[in-house]
């Protein structure tokens, strides 16, 4: 049985969540801890956390809050953001992360993608590609209409083909992909469902679809017709338009298989932490 | 009630922290140890395990834990092996064919037959064939837990299967074997229904430890 998975993203940076947070009753919006515990208990399946922080000299602190989100939070977590070394992944996964995303540093120097799953297992390696479609009238270069791979944070592109490096990435050793396209990134108009479903016909690996999400539809259209495994999503939950919990019930009702939110309930009322 | 101390053999491999902290949540005196004399004297065992078989075993000689991890296991008392950790309980496993395992559980380790995704990486639903066992206490029939796996143990005895789990086809999710009972998916990382079932094995820990072997035998 296929299971599809509902991930919210938090961005932080020096180990606080920016970006709104409009939970009812939070004592600190701010807080890690309490966002992920909350999402925990609307049955978030896991959760991502992308490390905006500008400095690489502030890190510590990053690797401090994915402490204590780990002695607190018992879901799974993803941590990402300027992760460029072998020895920065093996901070935050020491630490108490689950898996790691790599993204500018592994499109530089694929072999860190390799490296971290032979020390950690290809399980906890996460290569997120950030896409943006070109066309041959644009391009000259390009054998035909595709996505581009675009990196430091979408401003940079690479000329490199996002199908063709989504299954070097496998090949090299990433467990999962997180695949945002920069074309929908930001609009609401959904998830770019062609750019997923190119990439899961080329790798059997699981997809994180990223990048559109503005309605709950987009979320099932995401896992049918893009063909992803999992969906993430940051400001429809961020800002309370929408719970986990609403969103796989319409999932549910597109025919889609997911946990239960009701499971997430299971042995207790109030939230872990 | 004092808390039943329980020993998380530390080999130095990924992520042990979740487990302990989800015991110690369960009411457990968790301690990350390598101490020989530490896992002597533990009410419970734990064996967590992440990455590739083989080099889960390599680490686990490296840190001369083998024997340890075996006489716990055969020593009666509460033993817990989790993911890999379950793994190499078994025989040997198809994902490195020359390592040994620790002959614990009569079984091979085999790849999850071809055709969905590799590894399975998302929550599923267990059916318990042994529902009655202490560790599913309170869990409902249909517990969701969360799995990161690409291989599955078959064990040389198939009544020892506790529970399933239905991926492309029906897979081994957890053994009962005497005193020692392991689980392919994460129970630290399937928030309530893991820690529920993390504070059972606490739980069993607790009521199998030292004082109460004593009392029992008073009474009977």
């Amino acid at each position: 049985m296929r299971v599809a998975r509902v991930i919210p993203c938090l961005d932080v940076t020096e180990g606080r969540v920016v970006k709104g947070t409009n939970f009812v009753g939070l004592r600190d919006a701010g807080d890690p801890v309490e966002l992920a515990a909350r999402y925990d208990l609307e049955g978030a399946d896991e959760l991502v956390f992308l490390d905006i922080t500008a400095s690489s000299d502030n890190r510590d602190t990053t690797v401090d809050m994915v402490h204590h989100v780990a002695d607190q939070v018992y879901i799974p977590f993803t941590v990402g953001g300027g992760i460029r070394t072998l020895e920065d992944a093996r901070r935050m996964l020491r630490a108490g992360a689950d898996k790691v995303s790599v993204n500018t540093a592994a499109v530089e120097r694929p072999e860190l993608i390799e490296e971290i799953a032979a020390e950690f297992g290809v399980q906890c390696v996460v290569c997120a590609i950030d896409a943006k479609r070109v066309s041959v009238a644009d391009r000259p270069w390009t054998p035909g209409d595709g996505w581009e791979v675009y990196v430091h944070g979408g401003r940079t592109p690479t000329g490199i083909d996002a199908v063709g490096w989504a299954a070097e990435a496998v090949r090299r050793g990433a467990g999962e992909l997180l695949v945002t396209s920069m074309d929908r990134d930001g609009t609401r108009a959904g998830f770019d469902v062609e750019l997923t479903r190119a990439i899961t016909d080329v790798v059997n690996v699981p997809i994180i679809a990223s990048g559109g999400v503005g309605s709950l539809q987009h979320l099932a259209d995401g896992i049918t017709d893009g063909g992803a495994d999992a969906v993430l999503a940051a400001s429809i939950f961020h800002f309370r338009e929408h719970t986990v919990a609403e969103a796989k019930a319409v999932m549910a009702r597109a025919g889609i298989t997911v946990r239960p939110p009701s499971s997430a309930d299971f042995g207790g009322t109030g939230p872990i932490a | 009630m004092t808390r039943p101390l329980v020993a998380v053999l530390d080999y130095g491999i990924g992520n042990l922290h979740s487990a302990q902290k989800a015991l110690e949540r369960g009411g457990a005196d968790a301690r990350l140890t390598a101490d020989h004399g530490l896992i002597a004297d533990a009410d419970g065992v734990v064996l967590p395990g992440v990455g590739a078989f083989g080099a889960c075993m390599d680490a686990l000689r490296r840190c001369g834990l083998e024997q340890p991890a075996v006489d716990a296991a055969a020593s009666g008392r509460p033993f817990l092996g989790i993911c890999v950790g379950m793994q190499m309980l078994f025989t040997a496993s198809d994902e490195d064919p020359d390592a040994q395992g620790l002959g614990v559980i009569p079984g091979q380790v085999m790849w999850i037959p071809p055709g969905p995704k590799i590894p399975q990486m998302q929550w599923n639903v267990l059916r318990l064939t042994k529902p009655d066992d202490p560790m599913f206490a309170g869990l409902g029939d249909e517990p969701w837990f969360y799995f990161v796996h690409s291989l599955h143990g078959v064990p040389d005895d198939a009544p020892i299967v506790a529970a399933t789990v239905e991926y492309g086809t029906t897979l081994n999710a957890a053994f009962r074997l005497d005193n020692v009972f392991a689980v392919q998916f994460h129970p630290e990382k399937s928030s309530r229904p893991g820690l529920a079932l993390l504070a059972n094995f606490v739980g069993i820990c607790a009521r199998s430890g030292p004082t109460d072997v004593a009392n029992r035998e008073v009474t009977a």
